[in-house]
């Protein structure tokens, strides 16, 4: 009789899920996932798909900053590349979406590989503001690149189509959104439990260690960049899609602020985390406004208030979380899902 | 033919001379001792050789190739490896992790291959576990191989150290005071591995270590710095009785090798 969870190879202890229970479960919430088209109302369809495109810019982010250890501030200017790429290559080129999608997820790799060369000689914050100015520079190119990106009045995005097939509206794009994000989520996943993904840490860690131990430093982390520009290419990719019209307004400095919060929420250098706080900071103000919503009867001035009562709240939950909950919401997940795998005898 | 030569190194921080024109050769599968005093430029001498400071003046010749030019990872791929004094292992990540970042000269896999997970990727992947689980055995820190390394004593820190530089199986090894903060057991296992990984594998050492007891017993060839110069090369019997190195060791002749 088995009477424990025993590994007999390498690759059983190596596999992402320790249990067959874990696996089962992640099955049966995927079921849920592919489902919820069927009795989910457009207003969640919406916020679904905004979710999952959040969980695929915060984990290409968390790949760069939580992984990788380099701060970036640039990730709304690479999602406006991946949305304005998509832009020409599906509205002016009318290519169909397999080819879009990673065309613009290459072309935001590219460009965050050339926002990524001062990390050679830049760590922390002052790479965070060398990132920084990458988001005005490529905000400024797109409003002054009006025959390509149509300026300050924005351009359209056909919805996503391969021959007949067409994924218009939030209910079929849904679908595409969810592959997309499985298929990127398990390959980060996969990414660092092998070589790449553990250089990636190990420059985190300790950079000069990681030379002295072979890794080309600053390949590896032009590599990143790369890599986790590609998640925000597609992302991007996919907003555009969702949006149909897209302007230099839709990426306002205020969305890498929010993506940086998503992935110190959830947990920096965690999977899991990117998953975790995409799904926070995205529901965060939805479900603020519900609530000011259901109050408004009897207290008309919540409304007026609710703008400044969404940054008070995002701002307040940040702190917490650094305070109480430094590792994010990954780690609390960890902490009680251990407690409940010994429960009753948790010694 | 000496595996690493070094000639006639000059390194300065602004005024301050770290190495003034020293020069010595490592056989090949010896175990060669650097000593001094404090400040005397040992540890400079090492980050010249792994290539973390450049020489004002001077070479690094590896296995006959003038390796003067090559950058730390470069030169971890002809076979250095090192050791930090003050443990610079990755602290966020476990022994194991540890370890499988040691096989990264010897992996091809790239980005693609590693985030498919799939045939090729994977089989290098297990190919490489099993290499860094001989040397967990042979270093014996199986109990802790799934342990973060932030959390472990400071001892266990120092040979999972040591493990991570076996795992790049290299020709030669720089060791930057492997006991140092020990305690007696400690130092005994660690000089045992030392010699076991000098007679098993043939890997050619190079130790700075304080502890005269253990220099004396393990190294093959001595060499003695002072204030950046070399004073003394040569077998431990003839450095100990050198006239020069009890005075720096000391200021006068005072016995402390006997």
């Amino acid at each position: 009789m088995r009477c424990g969870d025993f590994r007999e190879t390498y690759a059983e202890d190596m596999a992402i899920f320790e249990t067959s229970f874990a696996r089962r479960m992640l099955f049966l919430f995927l079921g849920v996932l592919l489902l919820l088209p069927t009795f989910a109302s457009a207003f969640w369809l919406d916020i679904g798909n905004r979710i999952l495109i959040a969980v695929i810019a915060a984990t290409g982010l968390n790949i760069l900053t939580g992984f990788t250890g380099q701060i970036s501030l640039g990730n709304a200017a690479f999602l406006s590349v991946g949305a304005y790429a998509t832009a020409v290559f599906a509205g002016k080129w009318g290519l169909p979406f397999p080819v879009v999608i990673p065309l613009a997820g290459l072309v935001t790799a590219a460009v965050g590989m050339v926002f990524g060369i001062p990390s050679l000689r830049l760590k922390g914050l002052y790479l965070a503001v060398a990132t920084l100015a990458a988001h005005f520079v490529i905000e400024f190119t797109i409003t002054h690149w009006e025959s390509v990106t149509g300026g300050v009045n924005g351009t359209s995005v056909p919805p996503a189509r391969i021959g007949g097939l067409d994924l218009g509206g939030d209910r079929r794009l849904y679908y595409l959104v969810l592959a997309l994000a499985v298929g990127l989520l398990l390959f980060a996943k996969n990414l660092f439990r092998t070589k790449v993904g553990k250089a990636f840490v190990a420059i985190r860690d300790q950079d000069i260690s990681a030379e002295v131990m072979g890794v080309q430093v600053f390949k590896y982390k032009l590599l990143s960049f790369g890599v986790s520009s590609f998640y925000v290419g597609v992302a991007g990719s996919l907003l555009g899609y969702q949006a149909g019209i897209i302007s230099p307004e839709n990426f306002p400095i205020t969305v890498a602020i929010d993506q940086l919060g998503m992935i110190i929420i959830g947990g920096l250098g965690s999977i899991l985390g990117s998953i975790f706080g995409a799904v926070f900071i995205t529901l965060l103000p939805e479900l603020l406004r519900l609530v000011t919503g259901s109050l408004a009867d009897s207290f008309p001035q919540l409304t007026t208030l609710f703008a400044s009562l969404k940054m008070g709240v995002f701002g307040l939950a940040i702190v917490l979380f650094l305070v109480f909950e430094p590792d994010g919401m990954a780690a609390r997940w960890h902490t009680i899902r251990n407690y409940w795998k010994l429960y009753p005898f948790s010694y | 033919m000496a595996l690493l030569d070094v000639r006639h190194l000059i390194l300065h921080f602004r005024g301050v001379a770290a190495l003034s024109d020293v020069s010595f050769e490592v056989a090949p599968q010896t175990i060669h001792a650097i000593i001094g005093p404090n400040g005397a430029g040992k540890t400079s001498l090492l980050n010249c050789i792994s290539g973390v400071y450049r020489p004002q003046r001077g070479q690094v010749h590896f296995e006959g190739k003038d390796i003067s030019g090559l950058n730390p990872a470069q030169r971890t791929q002809l076979g250095l490896a090192r050791t930090f004094q003050n443990i610079a292992l990755f602290k966020g990540m476990t022994v194991l992790d540890n370890l499988l970042i040691g096989r990264h000269t010897h992996q091809h896999s790239g980005v693609l291959g590693g985030g498919v997970y799939w045939g090729p990727g994977q089989r290098e992947e297990i190919a490489h576990r099993e290499v860094c689980e001989d040397i967990i055995d042979f270093l014996e820190i199986q109990h802790i191989r799934k342990k973060v390394v932030g959390t472990l004593a400071y001892g266990l820190q120092k040979r999972v150290e040591l493990a991570r530089a076996l795992a790049l199986e290299p020709k030669l090894l720089l060791l930057d005071e492997p006991m140092a903060g020990m305690n007696a057991e400690e130092k005994e296992d660690m000089a045992r591995f030392i010699v076991e990984i000098s007679e098993e594998r043939g890997t050619t050492m190079v130790m700075i270590e304080h502890d005269m007891g253990v220099v004396m017993d393990l190294s093959h060839r001595v060499t003695v710095l002072n204030f950046g110069e070399r004073i003394a090369d040569g077998p431990p019997d003839e450095v100990r009785k050198n006239r020069l190195v009890q005075d720096a060791y000391l200021g006068e002749q005072h016995g402390i090798f006997e």
